[in-house]
């Protein structure tokens, strides 16, 4: 095992990611996540790879769009407004079937907002993003040590099913330090890049495009693409549950909402109230079995969300009525604390050990 | 017997579906047989557009890719960067260079990337039906200009090459035509001047900007358009080298 060192989280998922490979990293300044390009502007020459520093977030993401049809692992970070400019190189890259890694350490929305941390984009980021019926993967760290483990992750499952995997951290993920182990692990088979466009030499020509104008011929590629997606929620929907079993209230909280909610559950287990929770790790594909699975006994649900309700969404469709859910969401850079989390779960709680 | 004319290699054996008198063919061809010369058919990706050329892929057989309207600059900086070693352009329209895709030249350009770019101003978008660009000349007649394009309030026609032109990182910029058989020469010539900077590892971007006729949303024969373009259109894009570092 390596060693554990001191690092924020924008600085550990920036070396995760050159320890995974990436071969070119382009990015257009924004806080909370500045610290990456900054990282990056150094240590990727030192590496002999690439860092550009683009005009915009418009060329970041077409500049990723570029590296990866050529067959090199490349990616962007950004914020949540320049996420949104990204959004149309997003959808580009679902219809080219392109593979890339997008990180979002989310700032309060909407518009300019300011540079809090919030959890606003959580729509954005599960449901596409930009135009047409697609979706990205989406991963959603809690730790400085999970922003690391995730990007080699990422780069795997964006190279397996040749789509978007989105890195959905925040501002107080990005900018928080915590030991992290930064190991280099070996790779899973990867399916080869025959697609890529690396000059059309002892072979016919490679085309990547999303414009399918016969007819049919895009709702094929639509047909093709739900197929992968569904292959997608069945191998890699991931979450994490703690002290679900026994407990009358169930926590539903990512990222770092979800290290809060531990802390509340912990205090209302001593104060002799059975409190759990359930952290997707995936917010795209969403746990639903294992959330619908909780709802069949006989608990409450409360969803924290640093936002006025997105996930929660997602919840109440897992649970389809069988449970109630209740909401607590702060918007706007608002952080929920562990005491405001532990009153919520003493309003909800019926009876005491 | 002798072949003395020939499909370039590089160029495939298929109809176009590009209008009568267009003069994306005539450019597809000069692209190809600079390709084909210079023997890079196995190292160059091209790039094609949002607009009339947007399938070129069916007509230029190297490796392609299609992208959002615009950002074909971008998208050959993620190329050429990654892979330095491959000869990468990209073939863009007024609407797509001038307009949409503005901020993407530019700092191409002003980052001095090691692309060629094949910039083919008609004067109109084609693919959306003759809508104004940029490049519209004052007084022009499209489909979003009925009573001729005004200065005041539509602007005057952008004469991005010359923008181009100042940039320390844009290294080659030459406006060219295909009005006229010695026209078609001097265009294919840039073309792989273009390319050729580029295997050379020289240090920027080159443009080779092409006056291309657009007879349908001009409403002229194919005859007329390429009058129109020497008479009417060299006056406000002059022909000639805006800039030549070798």
């Amino acid at each position: 095992m390596g060693e554990r060192i001191l690092m924020c989280g924008n600085e550990a998922l920036s070396e995760a990611a050159i320890i995974a490979g990436l071969d070119a990293y382009f990015g257009y300044p924004i806080t909370p996540q500045n610290e990456i390009s900054a990282y990056m502007s150094r240590r990727m020459p030192e590496e002999g790879k690439v860092f550009v520093q683009s005009e915009s977030e418009l060329a970041a993401i077409n500049m990723v769009f570029g590296a990866s049809a050529t067959g090199k692992r490349s990616m962007t970070t950004s914020s949540s407004p320049g996420i949104s400019l990204m959004q149309e190189g997003i959808s580009y890259l679902a219809g080219a079937e392109l593979p890339a890694v997008v990180v979002n350490v989310m700032r309060g929305g909407p518009g300019l907002g300011n540079i809090s941390p919030s959890q606003g984009d959580y729509f954005q980021a599960t449901r596409g993003g930009g135009h047409g019926d697609y979706r990205t993967i989406v991963l959603a760290p809690s730790s400085v040590q999970e922003l690391a483990d995730f990007m080699p992750l990422a780069f795997d499952l964006a190279d397996i099913y040749r789509m978007t995997v989105l890195i959905l951290a925040d501002g107080i993920l990005g900018q928080m330090m915590e030991p992290v182990v930064l190991d280099k692990k070996p790779k899973p088979p990867l399916p080869a890049k025959d697609w890529a466009l690396t000059g059309a030499k002892q072979r016919p020509q490679n085309i990547v495009r999303s414009l399918w104008l016969k007819d049919g011929a895009l709702e094929d590629l639509n047909y093709k693409l739900q197929e992968k997606y569904q292959q997608v929620q069945k191998n890699e929907t991931r979450c994490e549950q703690y002290m679900v079993d026994d407990a009358d209230v169930v926590i539903v909280a990512y990222g770092i909402v979800a290290r809060i909610a531990i802390s509340a559950i912990n205090k209302a287990r001593q104060e002799g109230i059975w409190a759990g929770l359930i952290r997707p790790i995936t917010l795209w594909p969403f746990p639903t079995e294992q959330i619908s699975k909780a709802a069949e006994e006989l608990r409450i649900f409360l969803v924290v969300e640093m936002s006025c309700g997105q996930m929660v969404d997602d919840v109440n469709l897992a649970i389809a009525g069988k449970a109630p859910v209740v909401f607590h969401g702060r918007p706007g850079g608002g952080v929920p604390s562990a005491d405001e989390i532990l009153e919520k779960i003493r309003q909800l709680t019926v009876r005491k050990k | 017997m002798k072949t003395v004319f020939k499909r370039t290699s590089s160029l495939k054996d298929t109809q176009t579906h590009y209008c009568p008198g267009c003069g994306h063919g005539l450019a597809h061809r000069l692209l190809a047989e600079a390709i084909d010369e210079l023997g890079i058919h196995d190292r160059t990706i091209g790039i094609a557009p949002v607009g009339c050329a947007v399938l070129a892929y069916n007509y230029l057989d190297v490796d392609m890719i299609e992208v959002a309207h615009g950002r074909a600059p971008a998208v050959a900086t993620g190329m050429k960067r990654t892979n330095p070693d491959k000869i990468i352009f990209s073939y863009q329209g007024d609407g797509d260079l001038a307009a949409i895709g503005t901020a993407e030249i530019i700092h191409a350009a002003h980052r001095a990337e090691q692309i060629t770019v094949i910039f083919i101003n008609n004067a109109v978008f084609g693919m959306t039906g003759g809508q104004m660009a940029p490049t519209t000349l004052l007084g022009q007649v499209t489909a979003t200009t009925p009573q001729g394009r005004q200065s005041n309030g539509q602007g005057f026609p952008l004469q991005i090459s010359e923008l181009l032109a100042i940039l320390p990182g844009a290294i080659y910029v030459e406006r060219c035509s295909v009005y006229n058989p010695v026209q078609i020469r001097n265009a294919k010539k840039a073309i792989k001047h273009a390319f050729e900077l580029q295997l050379n590892g020289a240090k920027g971007l080159s443009l080779v900007e092409v006056l291309s006729p657009c007879p349908v949303y001009w409403h002229m024969s194919p005859a007329k358009s390429m009058e129109w373009i020497e008479k009417e259109m060299t006056k406000v894009f002059p022909l000639g080298k805006l800039k030549d570092i070798a």
